[in-house]
């Protein structure tokens, strides 16, 4: 599947960082595996308006934790799936998605029982996408 | 290879009567990449500008540009620097074709592909009268103008301004286009931090003449940090907070932007005896505006302090 990346500018989050968790969380959901390809610096910072040094940094920093690897002359393709986040990490970035779920739900008058019949529902029924990893 | 930096100014002061318009400027501009140039209106960039292109005479204080002094730049020297004004002025009798050729014969480099593809970009149909463009067409008029000779260092007073969302990212996307050669550099004021957040290696901070800030953009950004602390019941008075930018007051809560947080700050802050206290990240935007509201205590963030950019 070909990862789509954007950016938003005016966001408390910098640009870099917008771009290294998107591709941590297109890997860590399997959204992309093991060979696929990510556009070049110069390609990417054209496509999103970007200074490229901006992207190169995101680049450096997926390499140095080994995301990513650029092949020279080829391009850059993601590498070997390591744990993506820490667990620690993970809580923070679960954290927020769960609240909003629970708040929507709840805002929408489900009851605690019908959502955690949901939740279980869904989860029994969760297919991993294509090389992600299942528990 | 060449490490001098582009543009170098030593207190560079330029008054307008009684009143300094620029105080005391040393601004140094590395080769390659793009530098922002902010400041609210009126704090002095256009006046820098003038003087780096010897356009005005300094008050006392001097500027190089491409190695050479403001006062003395040689044609060639000139022929290097593409410079885009505020106010985009053409002849309005011509047609773009016109203005075009006009320019070509001042220049000994001149990529008319490159105007081509600027006025392309910006649909303008090169029959056209001067006199009939819209704002948005005479600004990309002046960009192709200004790019074609490929100019080593191009400098643009505000060339945002007056262009819609459309024209806007056109000139960005040129502007990202001209440093795909490392040796180029743009020097650009603007006021809109979305384009600086894009594009920009650099930023440079000037407030009402004086120099607040210039050092690479994600120092800027990380130097200024927001924390949030929560009270019981009314939050209670702030005591002396090292390097404070703002502090807003909520119901319960306190928000404080300062310049590098440290364990010393978080200790000051601990000593309110918050219920909790947690890091905020924050936009570019609330940090400049943050950086530049009125506060007690002046800080700077300057490359002689905080490393070479």
């Amino acid at each position: 599947m070909a990862l789509h990346l954007a950016t938003n500018t005016g966001s408390d989050t910098p640009i870099y960082r917008q771009l290294t968790d998107q591709v941590r969380l297109a890997v860590a959901t399997g959204k992309v595996g093991v060979g696929d390809q990510l556009p070049s610096v110069r390609a990417l910072a054209e496509t999103l308006v970007l200074n490229p040094n901006t992207v190169a940094r995101a680049y450096t920093d997926l390499a140095r934790d080994g995301l990513i690897e650029a092949r020279a002359g080829r391009g850059v393709f993601i590498t070997r799936k390591r744990k993506v986040f820490t667990r620690e990490e993970g809580w923070r970035r679960l954290e927020p998605l769960l609240a909003a779920l629970i708040g929507e739900a709840l805002a929408m008058d489900f009851t605690r029982e019908e959502l955690r019949e949901a939740f279980e529902k869904k989860l029994s029924q969760w297919r991993p996408a294509k090389g992600g990893k299942d528990e | 290879m060449n490490e001098q930096p582009v543009i170098r100014t030593r207190g560079l002061t330029r008054y307008f009567g009684p009143k300094p318009a620029v105080l005391e400027l040393n601004l140094e501009v590395p080769r390659g990449g793009v530098f922002a140039f902010l400041g609210r209106n009126g704090s002095g960039k256009t006046t820098t500008i003038r003087m780096l292109l010897g356009l005005l005479r300094p008050t006392r204080g001097e500027g190089e540009v491409l190695g050479f002094n403001t006062l003395a730049l040689p044609p060639e020297a000139r022929a290097r620097i593409g410079y885009l004004t505020e106010d985009h002025q053409l002849y309005g009798w011509m047609t773009v074709r016109e203005c075009g050729q006009f320019q070509a014969r001042s220049y000994p480099r001149w990529n008319e592909s490159i105007l081509r593809g600027v006025l392309a970009h910006f649909d303008l149909n090169p029959e056209a009268q001067v006199k009939d463009l819209s704002r948005g067409e005479r600004a990309g008029l002046c960009l192709g103008l200004t790019l074609a000779p490929e100019p080593e260092l191009l400098i643009l007073d505000d060339p945002a301004l007056g262009l819609d969302p459309v024209a806007r990212r056109t000139l960005i996307e040129s502007m990202v286009y001209l440093t795909r050669r490392s040796d180029r550099t743009v020097f650009f004021s603007s006021h809109q931090l979305a384009d600086v957040e894009r594009v920009a290696d650099y930023i440079a901070v000037l407030e009402r003449g004086v120099l607040r800030a210039c050092c690479p953009l994600e120092t800027f950004r990380t130097s200024v940090q927001q924390v949030r602390l929560r009270f019981a019941g009314a939050p209670p008075k702030l005591p002396a907070i090292p390097g404070l930018l703002r502090a807003s007051r909520g119901e319960g809560e306190v928000r404080v932007a300062c310049m590098h947080y440290n364990g010393a700050t978080e200790q000051v802050l601990r000593s309110l005896a918050p219920i909790d206290l947690e890091l905020m990240p924050i936009s570019l935007e609330d940090a400049f505006l943050a950086y530049l509201g009125e506060r007690g205590e002046k800080s700077f963030i300057l490359s002689e302090t905080e490393g070479q950019p």
